[in-house]
C-alpha cells in the first residue's frame, strides 16, 4: 500500500516527466493553489506555461477540531497547470490516475459539470470533478478569465485533493487514519496543526488586530499599485511583491469570515477591496510581461 | 442516394444540456437541408447522444441538388435596342453573361420590360454542401454556458471538440472545427472501448457497442432498469422511481451499470427527506424501499463501466455515503441543541440580497404580511420561524432542504402540525410541476415570502429582463397566481402589489400567461375576462369558466361582435367605454337613459329587454353564477341585431343621439363587468 508521501511522489514524478515544472508549495497562506502567483499570474498572458506542485490550502472556516473524519482546516492539493492545455489532456489525467496505481477498468470513472469560480481573484472556468466510485477525486478546470482578464491561451487546471486520494487507495475512513508514512499516521502529522489552528481561528484570534494587519497589508499594496504607473523601469518593479500583500489580505478575509467578524454588509465590500487589488496586480503584470 | 453521419465528438457535456442541444442540431441541419433542396421528407433525421457525442444521422440523402435555372436581369428593353440594334448596354450584359445578345430573353415586370439571361444552375455535390455548410452549424448550437479552447477569440462550444466523424455513404465529408478534421475515426468508451475506431453509416452502432459505449438514450435507460431488476429480484427491495435522476443517469454514462449498495441501519433515524437528499443530491443515488414503502438502508448506484466483479465500485460508494450520513448525523445532531427560535437573531448575519437587507429584515416583513393578509396565529408564528434553518448546519451543507428542514425541527421541537408543515412547505410551488402549499397556514407564508421579494426588488429596480431574472421572479409572481388561483384565495392582487405599477403590470403578464399556458384558455377569452379585472383571480378563474362555456353557444359570438361594434360607435363618439376598467372589477358608470326619448320598436324593445336582462344578470353575478349570467347577456342578441338594423345611432337630432349612446355606453357597461365581449375574436 502506497503512503500518502508515496502518492504524492508519484504523481509529481509523472507530471514532471510530462514537461511540468516541478515547484515546491507557496510559503505563503492561500486559500487555494489556485492562488499562488504560479497560477494567478502565470496563466496570465502569451507565455506557455507547465507547472506542478502541492499547496497547503488554508479554509480557517472548515475547521473541525481535528473531530470530524472528513473536514480539515488545512487540505494539500496537488496543482497542475498546463498551459495551453493539450488535446488529449484527459487522457494523460487517466493516465496520472493509473500511474499511482488506479486500475480503471475495476472502478467507475465520471466527469461531471462543475464550474468553478473566484469572485475575490476575478476568475472562472469551465469544468467538472472527477468522480472515482462516487467520489471526488480532482477540480478540472478550462479557465476562461483571470484577474478578470480574458485569457490569451486556454490552460487547464488539475487541482487533486491528496487526502481524498490516498483514503481512496488506502481505503480509510478517517482522514487522521492515512498513512502518511511508514509508521507515521496523517493524525500523528497534523491532529495537533487542526485543534490549535480551529482554536485560534474560531476562538482566539483577536479580531481587532486581524482588522489592522488587512489594512496595513491592503495599504501596502495599494501603495505599489498605484507607484507603479510612473515607475521608470518596469521590469524591476516588484509586482510579485505587491501580489503577495494581496494573498495576506485574502487569508485574513478567511480569518475574520471564520471568527464571524464580517457583517453581512461589509462582506461584499471586503470581497471588493480584494478583488480590486487582485485585478490591479494582474493587468500590470500583463504590462510587466509585455515591457 | 447515400446516408450522412455526423458524430461530434467533445469531452463530457453536462447531462442536462445535451438535449436541447441535439434538438437544436436536428433543427438546424433541417433548415440547412431545406434551404438547400436536400431534403426527403418522408424519413426523420434521427439524433443520439451519450456525454461524449452529438450524433446526426440522415437517411437517403441525394448525392447533389436538382439542376435549376435562375433568371438574371440586364438592363431595360427600351435601352437595350435603338433602332433594332443593340445597344452597348445590351452587348454588356450579353458578355457578362458569357452568351451572345439572342440568347437574351425580355421579361416583363411591373416595372416594365427588361432584358434577362435564363442562366443553368447546375446543382451541386451534397458533400460539397455539407462541407462547406457544417463547421458554422456546428458552432450555431445554442448552449448555455459556452468555452473557447484553442486560446482567446477562439470558436466556443460547450466543451473542447476532440473528434469529428462526418461520413456521407462511405465517402468523408471533408471540413475541419477548431483545427480537428472530419473524418470516419470515432472513440470509444474511455476507459473500456478503443481510443480510435474506424465506422461507416452501416456499422456505426455496431461499432461503438463492441466499444462500450450504447448510442441511444433509451436503450441506456432500459439497461439501467433492466439491470435494477436483477438487482432487486427475491430482495423484496423496491425502487424509489425518479425520472429526473433516470434522465441524469442516462446523459452521464455510455456504457450504464446500475449497483446496490448498503449503509448502517442506523442511519435510519435520520428523517427520509435528509436521507433521500443526501443520496440523489450529492450521490446521484437511487433511494430504495421495502414492500411497504419504507425506506431501506441499501441505494442504487449507475456506474458507466461494465461491472464491479470485485465489489470495489460498491465499497466505493458506500464508503462516501457513510462519510455523508455520517455528517448528516452530526448536522442533525447538534442544530437540535438550538431552537429555531433562538436562531432568529442570526438571521441578522444573513444576507438575503444587499439592497434588501438581511434575513431578519425580511423576517419582519413576512410575519407584519401574513398578519396583514389575515392568518392565523400559527401562520403568524411559521413566518417568523420559517427562515431559521437557513442557520443550521444541515442547510448550510444541503441547501436543497431548506423549508423542509425548518419543518421537520420544528416538529421535533414540538411546534403545532399547522406551523411546522406551513414552514416546511412555504418555498412551495418551487417549479411549474409543484404542487401549491397544501395548508391554508403554508399557502399564506408562501404568498408573503414571494410578495416580499417582488415588492423589494421591483422597489429597488431589480426587475427581470429578457431572459435575465437571477432573482427567480417570474417563478415567484407564478407561484403567487397559482396560490390565489390554485388555493382560491379572494385576497385582491391590487391589495397585495400596491402602487407599483411595474409590478402590477409583471403580475399582468403572469396572469395571463398562467389562465393561458397553464389552464389553457383561449388568449381572446383571457384578454376578455381579464379586461373586467384580473385583482381577485378566484373570480377571474370562475369567469373565464363561465365564458368557455358559453363561448360556443349560437349566440355569444355575434353579440360578441356587436359589443366591438358598440365599443367602436362610443369610441367615434368621444365618449369612452365604462368597460376596460383594467385590474379592478369594472363598474358601470350609468347615467340615465331618458325613456321619453325612445322611438317605439327596436329601440324601445331593447331598452326593455336591457332592464329585463340587467336584474337577472345582477343577480347572478352577485351569485356568482357567472355561466347563467352570460347566458342571458347572450340572450340579448336578437334585440341587439334588430337595434342596429333599424336604428340609427348618429340620429340627427343631438339630445337623442345623446340618449342613444348613453343607452348603448350602459349596456356595454353593465354586460362588460364578467368579460369584455369586444376582446373576444369573432369570424366575422
Amino acid at each position: 500500500m502506497d503512503s500518502f508521501q508515496d502518492i504524492l511522489f508519484k504523481l509529481k514524478c509523472y507530471w514532471g516527466e510530462r514537461g511540468c515544472v516541478i515547484q515546491e508549495p507557496y510559503d505563503l497562506e492561500v486559500g487555494a493553489g489556485t492562488m499562488t502567483p504560479e497560477t494567478f499570474l502565470r496563466v496570465l498572458g502569451p507565455k506557455p506555461y507547465r507547472v506542478a506542485y502541492i499547496q497547503p490550502s488554508r479554509r480557517p472556516a472548515d475547521g473541525r477540531y481535528g473531530e470530524n473524519p472528513n473536514r480539515l482546516y488545512k487540505h494539500w492539493q496537488l496543482q497542475v497547470i498546463l498551459k495551453p492545455s493539450p488535446a488529449d489532456i484527459v487522457e494523460q489525467y487517466l493516465d496520472s490516475l493509473r500511474a499511482i496505481g488506479i486500475d480503471l477498468t475495476k472502478h467507475d470513472f465520471k466527469l461531471e459539470e462543475d464550474n468553478w469560480e473566484s469572485p475575490t481573484l476575478g476568475a472562472w472556468g469551465i469544468g467538472w470533478q472527477a468522480m472515482l466510485d462516487g467520489l471526488e477525486i480532482t477540480q478540472f478546470t478550462y479557465f476562461q478569465q483571470c484577474g478578470g482578464v480574458d485569457l490569451d491561451l486556454v490552460p487547464v487546471e488539475l487541482t487533486y485533493g491528496m487526502e481524498r486520494l490516498t483514503a481512496f487507495l488506502q481505503g480509510k475512513n478517517s482522514v487522521f487514519d492515512l498513512e502518511w508514512a511508514p509508521g507515521f499516521s496523517y493524525g500523528d502529522v497534523r491532529l495537533a496543526d487542526e485543534l490549535q489552528f480551529s482554536v485560534y481561528n474560531f476562538e482566539l484570534a483577536d479580531v481587532p488586530t486581524l482588522w489592522k494587519l488587512f489594512e496595513l497589508h491592503e495599504g501596502e499594496c495599494r501603495r505599489l499599485l498605484e507607484a507603479w504607473p510612473d515607475y521608470p523601469e518596469k521590469k524591476r518593479f516588484p509586482l510579485l511583491a505587491a501580489y503577495d500583500q494581496v494573498l495576506k489580505c485574502s487569508h485574513l478575509f478567511n480569518l475574520l469570515d471564520s471568527r464571524g467578524a464580517i457583517s453581512v454588509t461589509e462582506r461584499v465590500g471586503v470581497i471588493g477591496r480584494v478583488r480590486k487589488l487582485a485585478v490591479g496586480v494582474a493587468a500590470a503584470w500583463l504590462e510587466q510581461e509585455a515591457a | 442516394m447515400s446516408d450522412f453521419l455526423l458524430e461530434i465528438g467533445t469531452e463530457e457535456i453536462p447531462d442536462w444540456m445535451i438535449q436541447p442541444a441535439l434538438k437544436d442540431l436536428g433543427r438546424l441541419f433541417q433548415e440547412l437541408l431545406d434551404a438547400r433542396g436536400l431534403a426527403s421528407p418522408a424519413l426523420p433525421i434521427r439524433l443520439d447522444a451519450t456525454p461524449r457525442r452529438l450524433v446526426l444521422r440522415a437517411r437517403n440523402l441525394p448525392a447533389r441538388q436538382a439542376d435549376s435555372q435562375e433568371l438574371v436581369s440586364g438592363p431595360p428593353k427600351a435601352a437595350a435596342f435603338k433602332d433594332g440594334q443593340a445597344t452597348p448596354a445590351a452587348l454588356g450584359f450579353a458578355r457578362r453573361m458569357g452568351v451572345e445578345v439572342g440568347a437574351l430573353e425580355v421579361q416583363s415586370t411591373p416595372k416594365g420590360d427588361y432584358l434577362c439571361y435564363r442562366k443553368q444552375v447546375i446543382g451541386r455535390a451534397t458533400r460539397d454542401i455539407l462541407a462547406e455548410a457544417l463547421p458554422e452549424l456546428i458552432l450555431k448550437i445554442h448552449f448555455p454556458k459556452t468555452m473557447y479552447w484553442t486560446g482567446k477569440g477562439g470558436p466556443r462550444f460547450i466543451r473542447p471538440i476532440r473528434w469529428l466523424v462526418a461520413l456521407l455513404g462511405e465517402e468523408v465529408v471533408p471540413f475541419e472545427v477548431a483545427g480537428v478534421e472530419a473524418g470516419r475515426i470515432t472513440c470509444g468508451h474511455r476507459v473500456l472501448g478503443a481510443p480510435t475506431v474506424e465506422v461507416s453509416p452501416a456499422d456505426y452502432d455496431e461499432k461503438l457497442r463492441d466499444n462500450y459505449v450504447v448510442l441511444s438514450a433509451t436503450e441506456r435507460q432500459r439497461k439501467i432498469e433492466v439491470g435494477i431488476d436483477g438487482l432487486l429480484a427475491g430482495t423484496g427491495l423496491r425502487l424509489k422511481p425518479d425520472p429526473a435522476l433516470m434522465q441524469t443517469l442516462v446523459y452521464i454514462t455510455e456504457w450504464p451499470m446500475p449497483i446496490l449498495g448498503a449503509f448502517d441501519a442506523g442511519y435510519l433515524e435520520l428523517p427520509e427527506e435528509v436521507l433521500v437528499t443526501v443520496m440523489r443530491h450529492h450521490q446521484k443515488y437511487f433511494s430504495v424501499t421495502d414492500s411497504d414503502g419504507t425506506l431501506a438502508p441499501n441505494f442504487i448506484a449507475v456506474m458507466n463501466t461494465d461491472g464491479d466483479p470485485e465489489g470495489l465500485v460498491r465499497q466505493g460508494n458506500e464508503r462516501v455515503l457513510r462519510a455523508r450520513l455520517h455528517d448528516a448525523r452530526f448536522f442533525w445532531t447538534v442544530d437540535q441543541r438550538k431552537r429555531l427560535e433562538e436562531r432568529l437573531e442570526n438571521l441578522a448575519h444573513v444576507t438575503y440580497q444587499a439592497k434588501l437587507g438581511t434575513y431578519q429584515d425580511k423576517t419582519d416583513r413576512v410575519v407584519a404580511l401574513v398578519r396583514a393578509l389575515g392568518g392565523s396565529e400559527h401562520a403568524v408564528r411559521a413566518a417568523l420561524l420559517c427562515k431559521c434553518d437557513l442557520t443550521t448546519e444541515m442547510v448550510k451543507e444541503f441547501t436543497e432542504l431548506q423549508g423542509i428542514m425548518g419543518g421537520l425541527y420544528a416538529r421535533a421541537q414540538g411546534e403545532p402540525e399547522e406551523v411546522w408543515r406551513a414552514i416546511s412547505e412555504h418555498y412551495k410551488p418551487e417549479s411549474m410541476e409543484d404542487a401549491i402549499p397544501a395548508t391554508l397556514e403554508g399557502r399564506l407564508v408562501s404568498l408573503a415570502d414571494k410578495l416580499d421579494a417582488l415588492r423589494g426588488c421591483f422597489r429597488e429596480g431589480l426587475i427581470p429582463s429578457g431572459s435575465r431574472d437571477p432573482f427567480a421572479l417570474r417563478r415567484a409572481a407564478h407561484g403567487v397566481v397559482r396560490i390565489l388561483v390554485e388555493g382560491n384565495l379572494a385576497i385582491p392582487l391590487l391589495n397585495l402589489v400596491g402602487a407599483d405599477e411595474p409590478l402590477l403590470e409583471f403580475f399582468r403578464d403572469r396572469v395571463e400567461y398562467y389562465f393561458r399556458e397553464v389552464s389553457g384558455h383561449r388568449y381572446d377569452e383571457v384578454r376578455a375576462a381579464m379586461a373586467a379585472g384580473y385583482s381577485d383571480l378566484p373570480d377571474l378563474a370562475s369567469r373565464l369558466a363561465a365564458l368557455q362555456q358559453v363561448r360556443p353557444t349560437q349566440n355569444f359570438e355575434p353579440l360578441a361582435a356587436s359589443f366591438k361594434r358598440i365599443k367602436n360607435i362610443l369610441r367615434q363618439a368621444g365618449v369612452v367605454a365604462p368597460a376596460s376598467a383594467g385590474v379592478g372589477v369594472a363598474q358601470a358608470s350609468a347615467c340615465a337613459v331618458d325613456p321619453t326619448l325612445l322611438e317605439p320598436g327596436a329601440e324601445r324593445a331593447l331598452y326593455d329587454e336591457v332592464n329585463r336582462v340587467s336584474g337577472l344578470v345582477g343577480r347572478h353575478r352577485a351569485g356568482k353564477d357567472y355561466q347563467a349570467a352570460l347566458a342571458e347577456i347572450a340572450s340579448l342578441r336578437p334585440q341587439v341585431d334588430q337595434y342596429f338594423d333599424k336604428v340609427l345611432v348618429n340620429a340627427p337630432d343631438p339630445k337623442v343621439r345623446a340618449n342613444r349612446l348613453t343607452m348603448l355606453g350602459n349596456l356595454l357597461g353593465e354586460f362588460s363587468a364578467i368579460a369584455d365581449f369586444s376582446e373576444i375574436v369573432t369570424s366575422e
